[in-house]
Parts: C-alpha cells; structure tokens; sequence
C-alpha cells in the first residue's frame, strides 16, 4: 500500500509527456516519469519516494520500439526485460539482465525503469557501456541523441523534464566475444558483490619502434562495472592497465584493483575489503576467459 | 488517460473473463484491488516487495507480481487470478504430488507454473528453474513443487 495519493498521466506521445510535465512541475507536484514502476511502487510504499504526479511513459510508441536496422539496434526504454531477452538480439545484454531480480518481476521491470532507477546496481547500463551506445532523450526542446560517454556518468544525466526514450547499439557491437559475471555472497539469489561485464574487440593502433612506426592489430578488451560501488561505471584507467599488452595476466589485474574507484561498497551484502578480493579473482577469471575465447 | 489525486474513480477491471466494477486511486495497488474490492483473496500478499512470489496473477498470459502493479495499469488487460483457474492440469498435478504444505505460497506458484506451461509446453530443466525462482516456499516444498510441474510438461510430449 502506497501511504499517499498521486495524479496518474498516461500521454501518448513524447510531445504530450514533456508537456505534462513542464505543467505539472510549475504547479510544483514534484512528476516523475513511470515505465515498468516497480521501483516507483517500492520506494513509494516505504516513503522514501513522494510525488504528487506520475506520467506513465508505457503508452509511448517510440518508448516501445524494438527492432534490429541495418545497421543498428533500436530498444525503447518502456521494453520488459524479458521481452528483450528473448529477442535476444544482443546476447552480452541477455546475459547481462537475466540475472536481474527474478524471472516473473522481469516481467515488469524495463530496461530504462533500471538504467534511470535509484538501486545501486543498475547492471542493464553495462553492455551499453562497454558498446559505446547511443542514448535518445527526450525533453521540452526536443529528442536528442547521444553518445552514452557524454550522459552516463555514475547515472543517467537527465535534466529536468527529460526521459530516456531509446537506447541504440551499432549491429558490429552486438556479436563480440564477451563474458558477464555476477558474483553473490551465496547462492543464486539477493544483491550482487559485483557484477563485471566485458567484450573482446578487434582494434589497431600504432606501434613505435626504434626505426619506424607499424600498425598492430590486437583485440582490446572493453569493462564495466556494478556492485563495488554504489554506481556502475566503466573506466578507462582500468580498461588500459587491462589492455597492456607487455603485462602478464596477473600484473594487469593487480595494477587494475589499484585503480578502483571509491567509495567501495562496505555493508551486508560484502565488506569493502570483500569485495576488492572477489573483483580481483572475477578479473583474473574475466581476463582467462576472453584469452581463450 | 489522466486522473486526479485524492479522487476515487469508477473503473471495469477484466478479472478472470467477467467486467468487475472497482472504485480505485490511482496510488492503489493491484494485489489490494484484488483482494479488498473484488474479494479474490486466492492472491496473497506476502512481502509487497516483489520479493516472494505469493502475489503472483497472470496479465495477458505473463505472470506478474500484484503488489508491484498498480490498479490502474491492469485496465484493458485481462487478468486471471487463481480463483480463475479451474480443474487445470497444474492444479490437479499439484494435489497428486503433495505439491504444498501450508498453501500459502500454492495460487502465486500455481499462477506462475500455469503460464510456464502455456508459454514453453517443452520447457527444459533450465528454464524451469529460472522461471520457479521467482517464488518462495517458507514450508521448502520446492521438490514436490517441480514433481508436480514436471509431470505436467513431461505429459505434454
Ligand atoms: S507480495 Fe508480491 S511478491 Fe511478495
Ligand atoms: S506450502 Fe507453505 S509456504 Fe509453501
């Protein structure tokens, strides 16, 4: 049970939502945009989120949007997780937001509900990260498309009145060679100690030796990052100590975990001094894999 | 579609094939509207959190967790709860293997495993497990649970 009342919107239209929220927010009742809800309803019923407002986004076309181009993938925000994973265009993400809650309350949660919620984890973002997506917002001056490097930093940078509308991932990104891993105290169930997703892709750069300057092919190994910190990221410190290529396996992961953002998370679920021995390991075992693949 | 707080408004809710008048805010929740309006108490409320599973009805043929819907999102769908299900292979699976204890758990289960078997009638182990994740048993019943679902997929092939 929800302790307050609020006003429900359900626009149709991207033009009609922003609208609806610029009006609602200047009679100051604090709107906020509602896909699967889940997390709305959670915080909601423990009154650690209030509202006056909600604009329910799922009558959306655009929002529903859920299909492979030539040459890029199209997932709209308001898409059930499940519905992505059977579809199973992006196998890296599959993986990724299988693990996600359980199979029934994926059923509601979507991919932008978990990219924009508050949860520390938010795993969904991961394979977008790591893919160089790109990111459709909408706000009152209109949709804008941007690289996912320019918006997600710890979160989802939306000002005011803005929602995720899409996410876009380029076709030759969805096919790579990748591992994903979510570690847990025990067992299958409850909040991850870390979640580390990464893909192997094929990239060149230039060598300098004594006499010339050749071009190498190698294959770069791209990372990201929930449930060390009370945000997901990818860095691009780690992602180059990982990517040395004179480095032996264990001087990468060691020269790595010496990078690792803070603050790491130190509650129930791991202390802080856990979590840094199991990404270690998660690392090594992250770095073999790919290797062989 | 828009509704103002505070208010009470008229609704038809599709509950297990009939049109059911409800009164609801837009802030009430599914699993109440069920159970206190419409007196179908076969859902359960166990966690309200999303986290147990006993609250488990069907939307549209997918299982959905009640107390993470509100009322006002199961307009137009139609809605089947447990008192929906009637003389299902499911059930009677669930009575010949002793498939629960002290039931509360049994109609969110029930709910789950019915669309398991009408969406993936050759459902492999994996995608058993993965799906019956989603509930919780405090009575740990988990064995008979999947002797009960298994003998219903396995009798499909
Ligand atoms: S009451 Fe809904 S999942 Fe527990
Ligand atoms: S039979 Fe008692 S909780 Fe499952």
């Amino acid at each position: 049970m929800i302790p307050f009342n609020f006003e429900y919107y359900k626009p149709s239209s991207i033009h009609e939502a922003v609208q609806l929220f610029q009006r609602l927010d200047t009679e100051e009742k604090q709107p906020i945009y509602y896909s699967g809800g889940t997390e709305i309803i959670s915080l909601a019923r423990i009154n650690i989120l209030y509202t006056k407002a909600i604009i329910d986004i799922k009558s959306i076309p655009e929002c529903n949007v859920l299909h492979l181009e030539k040459d890029q993938l199209v997932l709209g925000a308001c898409l059930p997780l499940t519905e992505i994973e059977e579809s199973n265009f992006y196998p890296l993400l599959t993986k990724t937001i299988q693990e996600i809650a359980d199979r029934t309350a994926r059923n509601k949660i979507t991919i932008g509900g978990n990219i924009c919620g508050q949860i520390f984890y938010r795993e969904a973002i991961l394979p977008f990260l790591i893919s160089n997506s790109q990111v459709v917002i909408a706000g009152i001056h209109g949709i804008k498309t941007m690289p996912i490097q320019q918006v997600f930093h710890q979160h989802l940078h939306l000002k005011k009145g803005e929602f995720l509308v899409q996410m876009i991932t380029e076709k030759a990104d969805l096919h790579l060679p990748f591992i994903s891993i979510k570690k847990r105290q025990q067992w299958d169930t409850g909040y991850p100690l870390i979640t580390v997703t990464a893909a192997k892709k094929p990239s060149s750069s230039f060598i300098e030796n004594s006499s010339n300057q050749s071009l190498t092919n190698y294959e770069r190994i791209q990372i990201a990052f929930s449930g060390l910190n009370p945000f997901p990221y990818r860095s691009e410190e780690i992602e180059r100590d990982l990517n040395q290529q004179h480095l032996s396996l264990e001087q990468k992961v060691d020269l790595a975990t010496s990078h690792l953002p803070e603050p790491i998370l130190d509650d129930f679920e791991g202390s802080a001094q856990y979590r840094k021995f199991v990404m270690k390991n998660t690392l090594q075992h992250v770095l073999s894999t790919l290797e062989v693949q | 579609m828009s509704l103002s707080e505070g208010m009470k408004h008229q609704f038809y809710l599709n509950v297990n094939q009939e049109e059911r008048s409800v009164v609801i805010s837009p802030s009430d929740i599914l699993l109440s509207v069920l159970r206190e309006q419409l007196g179908l108490t076969g859902s359960k409320p166990g966690c309200y959190n999303g986290d147990c599973g006993a609250c488990t009805i069907d939307i549209n043929g997918t299982p959905i967790k009640s107390c993470l819907m509100l009322a006002i999102e199961a307009i137009d769908k139609n809605i089947t709860t447990i008192e929906g299900l009637k003389d299902t292979p499911i059930q009677k699976s669930f009575v010949e293997h002793f498939a629960f204890q002290c039931g509360y758990c049994t109609p969110g289960f029930i709910m789950n495993c019915n669309a398991l078997i009408q969406k993936h009638p050759n459902a492999s182990d994996e995608v058993i497990e993965e799906w019956l994740e989603s509930n919780i048993c405090r009575c740990t019943g988990y064995k008979e649970i999947e002797e009960a679902v298994k003998s219903v997929l396995h009798s499909n092939k």
